[in-house]
């Protein structure tokens, strides 16, 4: 994107004035270097965002912007149901609730070494990963249904993890508005045997230690210094998720028609939210809000009990978990004035700033953390949402690096043997369900996370905290 | 939906039997391709009918996945969709495909299709996964309306889109 067609607001926000059709204007938060390499279709998606019925203030895109279904990934947008606002499928996208958990282990990195192929090799035998992967409890028609209304809260009370893990999620680990009546039979049935399963292509369970602390406060909140190994795992509501997002592409594309609505584009797929099919996909993608937390939950405690078995003298607890793929009702100011809004966030995490009642008592002051994935081979980041995100990006920020390369570049360029001996001469221990998927998923396929750290930090949108690198990862 | 089984093969609308279509040798270079996305990957299907472009786009759905030459086929399924128009239709071929795979554990190398205005039969032909046997790649999450497209180009019938994964 040139960024001489785009007015400068500042070095890491810039507007795509309101033209046309467009009822706000767009708003990418970005240094010109990341504008540069953003891809035009960006802009387009962003306009065409900006374009729905009931939008507020603007459409953004977070510093990891790129092209996606309707909305473009790193999209946010938020619609007032009392102005004729909209939900759409396209701002959720198909892996709903996609997101990032962060344990602590209470050891050192020195600590973790000596054993770390052990606790790698378990993790990858007994975590759930890959194509057509089976979890370890199946779930019927009437569990399904209590799963998709309990979230993390009902995996807690059927015996994985510990009541306190819920206080480090958003939402306390369970979405209210989930209506499992709403979600199709076949949604269900594609649930039964996945409860517990990481999935494949870019999501991984990944072993990493502080490297770097660049906020104090804020990292001894978060109870984390140089050299604490932590545990991150990043995964879905898989294929339940996948499915409502199959079903509700179809239904609410075809409302749009029905509405009439101004959809630039089909994936837009939409519905006023006030609407029978608006009401509808809310009550189902909060379900697979809960699918999705009830997973990681699940996750969470199979990591726990191999991190103990292989190191007794470890402690595993929450540091937070975030989502991608959602849309959340959520009060923010708009023109000085409070409004209960629908908060759209397509790859792009919730970073609310200091104060907000729904963070743990231990972050209220510092902010939520906001946990960045980034490659198998570079650095993660956990970051602290800020005041002025909240005021300008309804409390957003960027979810990841993205991709530089298509994945069939990728597998013409590497070889996922050589991606893994690669990474073990870096001393990161790799193991893979897929040699091809771990070539797909190479380092030097993504762009350079800390880019686009740095400019979620000097937009404001959320501000650094620390820098993770991986010891070991399990990829899908 | 309903997903029809081996045993209820007279049920599928097509005959298991019958000659395979899509598949076969007629001529044409390529059956099926994959593109590039930047985040995900196209699939593309051709054919000398509507049908075959739909089938040869299931073969391209599950190459994403697997490696379809090790996929043999020993069981069938069969789908039947319906849509407001053809490229809709696609997606919801691709997709029930997808559902049944997720269900059954399953993966597929041969396919057939029958369109009826915006109404599809479709049979699969594969066997339970076994990941590695058939090479297990990555899974896909759904097939979009992304550069979807069903067309006529220099005489043969394309149908494509970006899937998820």
């Amino acid at each position: 994107m040139d960024p001489r067609t785009l007015t400068k607001i500042n070095d890491y926000c810039w507007e795509i004035p309101q033209t046309g059709d467009m009822n706000v204007p767009g708003r990418i938060f970005a240094s010109e270097k990341l504008i540069v390499e953003m891809d035009e279709k960006v802009r387009e998606q962003v306009k065409n965002v900006a374009c729905l019925p009931g939008i507020q203030t603007a459409s953004m895109a977070m510093p990891d912007a790129h092209w996606g279904y309707g909305f473009p990934i790193g999209g946010v947008a938020a619609f007032d149901p009392d102005e004729g606002g909209i939900i759409s499928m396209g701002g959720v996208g198909f892996d709903i609730s996609c997101g990032v958990r962060t344990m602590k282990t209470g050891l050192m990195k020195e600590e973790v070494l000596p054993r770390l192929e052990r606790l790698v090799d378990q993790f990858y035998n007994r975590v759930p990963a890959g194509v057509g992967s089976e979890g370890l409890i199946k779930l019927g028609a009437a569990q399904i249904d209590e799963m998709l209304l309990g979230g993390a809260e009902w995996a807690v009370k059927k015996g994985y993890g510990v009541k306190e893990d819920l206080e480090y999620i958003e939402e306390h680990g369970r979405v209210d508005g989930a209506d499992p009546s709403q979600v199709s039979e076949t949604a269900k049935k594609r649930q039964y045997r996945e409860m517990g399963t990481l999935g494949s292509g870019n999501h991984y369970l990944e072993v990493q230690f502080v490297d770097e602390i660049y906020d104090e406060q804020a990292g001894q909140a978060m109870g984390l210094r140089k050299g604490s190994v932590v545990v991150s795992v990043h995964c879905g509501s898989r294929g339940l998720g996948h499915q409502i997002g199959t079903d509700y592409l179809r239904s609410l594309a075809n409302a749009a028609q029905r509405f009439k609505l101004p959809i630039k584009d089909r994936e837009l797929a939409s519905a006023p939210i006030t609407s029978p099919e608006g009401r509808s996909y809310y009550g189902a993608m909060s379900a697979g809000i809960n699918c999705a937390l009830a997973n990681r939950q699940i996750i969470t405690h199979l990591v726990r009990e191999i991190f103990i078995g292989v190191f007794p003298e470890g402690r595993v607890t929450m540091l937070y978990d975030i989502s991608h793929n959602t849309c959340k009702v959520e009060t923010h100011a708009v023109r000085g004035k409070k409004k209960r809004l629908f908060v759209h966030r397509k790859g792009a995490t919730r970073a609310f700033g200091p104060g907000q009642v729904d963070l743990p008592p231990e972050y209220r002051h510092i902010g939520q953390p906001v946990l960045i994935g980034g490659t198998m081979g570079t650095s993660s980041y956990i970051l602290a949402g800020t005041e002025q995100g909240m005021e300008v990006a309804f409390g957003s920020a960027c979810h990841g690096a993205g991709r530089a390369m298509s994945r069939t570049q990728a597998k013409k360029q590497w070889h996922g043997r050589d991606v893994v001996r690669q990474l073990e001469g870096q001393g990161i221990l790799l193991r893979g369900h897929s040699y091809s998927g771990i070539a797909e998923e190479a380092p030097g396929s993504y762009k350079d996370v800390a880019d686009v750290v740095d400019a979620a930090h000097f937009a404001g949108l959320a501000r650094k905290v620390a820098r993770v690198r991986p010891l070991a990862c399990v990829k899908g | 939906m309903r997903i029809l089984r081996s045993e209820d093969r007279w049920s599928v609308g097509i005959r298991p039997d019958a000659e395979t279509r899509g598949q076969g040798d007629k001529g044409l270079t390529v059956q099926y391709e994959t593109f590039e996305h930047q985040a995900d990957i196209g699939i593309r299907g051709f054919g000398t009918t509507v049908d075959e472009a739909f089938a040869n786009a299931a073969a391209a759905l599950y190459s994403v996945m697997v490696d379809i030459t090790r996929v043999e086929q020993k069981e069938f399924r069969g789908v039947n969709v319906t849509a407001d128009d053809k490229e809709q239709l696609l997606v919801e071929w691709l997709n029930a495909l997808l559902a049944v795979s997720d269900i059954e554990r399953m993966v597929f190398s041969k396919f057939e299709v029958r369109i009826e205005e915006n109404r599809l039969a479709g049979t699969a032909w594969g066997e339970h996964l076994d990941r590695g046997k058939h090479r297990a790649n990555v899974e896909v999450k759904g097939a979009t309306y992304h550069m979807l497209g069903v067309r006529q180009e220099n005489g043969r019938y394309v149908a494509q889109c970006v899937v998820d994964v």
